[in-house]
């Protein structure tokens, strides 16, 4: 931290002090914006430039990011500093700190021609701040939210209790397919929390060498339980994607907020609208944390954020927000740096959704667990969840008919 | 409860068989960031 301070109180001053030394203005006496401009400083940075920055406000540092020379205006090679080939030192180091230097190297591809790099303090900051304040309340926020809920709501019953016969909701593949996708996301999920939050909420508490060797075994875990987590999402994917399509009958849901307010029950086929909104979310989000994921177990070889910032900007949708175009280049590290905030950020919002969905799959409803449990449900659980799902199957026969309405269905002795 | 613990039983036998398949097709940081002509042990 000392070490940190000193540095940044030695930049200021290194930095300062030769500006200082152009300026005539009186000590305490800060030049006015626009007063001093570019060309009185030779096109170096002006203290309000250097000021701003410190502030943290957006400056346009076009005109040191632009003047790198320019070789077409190189002297002959017989003339005075015409070996610099029309580019001076202060402006090769420009071109080199920009990245638009053309370094060529014999190994370590395009990972090695970045010779400086500042993408990573952004996202060090933005790890160290936002990420882990913003997600680490985001899922404690769920979890006061599902606590408040349970003291005022308390369990859905089923009306009438269970009534003893049972239908099958879930295949074995099915039930493994989900405790293989479930069991994995909750590995990768504290490991990834423990890889985040390590450094300040346990290392504090029960020591550095224990917080690295819980880390050492998150990363080998996390790494490798990627792939369980990957196999599992693509095969609920394609055994449950039919039952997922949107349909009417989930306007009928959404109307009557899923009977989660109030005692009504929509009508529902195998999967109602909440658990279709799961379904696309664990798909959809699952599949984007699974591709920065793999960036990030092959650094440097999937390069996903320029192509996708390309192509918003081809889409021309930040222009109608008066936003400028994303840079469609970036360096191979910044690549790895967004990769590794994106994967997280979409972690977050989807571990948020799972506490709700662990919530309403366990204490949050009477006869939930069993459809994963053992896969077979009570038939007023049914009737009362998934009505026309469970006609269907009695439809089909494969579901045991009402003995009230049945004829041939005589009740036991 | 067979169908939870097959699921949690896979979740092992991936992760360790990715674990040495990527080792076994020199996908380790250590293989892939280095040359022969560099000594990590």
């Amino acid at each position: 931290m000392l070490r940190t301070i000193l540095a940044v109180v030695a930049t200021v001053l290194f930095c300062s002090a030769p500006i200082a030394a152009q300026q005539v203005v009186p000590p305490g006496n800060p030049p006015v914006e626009g007063e001093i401009g570019h060309d009185a400083t030779g096109g170096a940075q002006t203290l309000e430039d250097i000021l701003a920055r410190q502030r943290g406000e957006e400056i346009d540092d076009s005109f040191r990011r632009e003047a790198i020379g320019n070789p077409d205006n190189a002297a002959s090679m017989t003339g005075q500093l015409g070996t610099l080939g029309g580019v001076s030192d202060a402006e090769l180091w420009r071109a080199l700190r920009y990245g638009e230097a053309n370094v060529t190297v014999s190994a370590g591809g395009d990972v090695a021609t970045v010779l400086v790099q500042d993408g990573g303090m952004r996202w060090y900051e933005f790890r160290q701040g936002p990420l882990r304040t913003y997600g680490g309340w985001l899922l404690i926020g769920t979890l006061i939210a599902l606590a408040v809920f349970f003291l005022v709501r308390g369990r859905i019953k089923i009306d009438g209790g269970k009534i003893g016969r049972t239908v099958t909701r879930f295949e074995f593949i099915e039930r493994a397919s989900h405790w293989l996708l479930a069991g994995s996301f909750i590995l990768l999920g504290i490991t990834g929390l423990f890889s985040l939050f390590g450094r300040p909420l346990i290392a504090p508490y029960l020591g550095k060498e224990f917080n690295s060797t819980l880390l050492i075994y998150s990363k080998l875990i996390h790494n490798n339980v990627a792939w369980a987590f990957i196999v599992a999402l693509v095969m609920v994917f394609v055994m449950w994607v039919a039952h997922n399509i949107p349909n009417r009958t989930d306007l009928k849901w959404f109307a009557q907020a899923g009977g989660i307010i109030g005692n009504k029950h929509p009508p529902a086929k195998k999967f109602n609208a909440g658990q279709k909104i799961i379904f696309w979310s664990v798909i959809l989000l699952g599949a984007s944390i699974s591709v920065s994921g793999l960036a990030l177990l092959f650094p440097f070889e999937i390069q996903l954020f320029g192509k996708t910032f390309a192509f918003i900007n081809w889409t021309g949708v930040l222009g109608w927000f008066d936003i400028a175009p994303l840079p469609e280049y970036l360096a191979p590290q910044e690549e790895m740096q967004l990769a590794q905030l994106w994967h997280a950020i979409v972690a977050f919002v989807l571990m948020a959704i799972i506490l709700a969905h662990i919530y309403i799959g366990s204490v949050g409803m009477e006869g939930a667990f069993d459809a994963m449990g053992n896969g077979e449900v009570d038939e007023a659980w049914a009737h009362q969840h998934h009505s026309i799902w469970l006609e269907e199957l009695k439809e089909k026969g494969e579901a045991p008919p009402d003995p009230d309405t049945d004829p041939k269905v005589t009740p036991a002795e | 409860m067979k169908a939870m613990l097959t699921g949690f039983a896979a979740i092992v036998v991936i992760a360790i068989g990715a674990h040495f398949v990527l080792e076994a097709l020199d996908f380790s940081s250590e293989n892939s960031n280095s040359a022969a002509s560099v000594r990590i042990d």
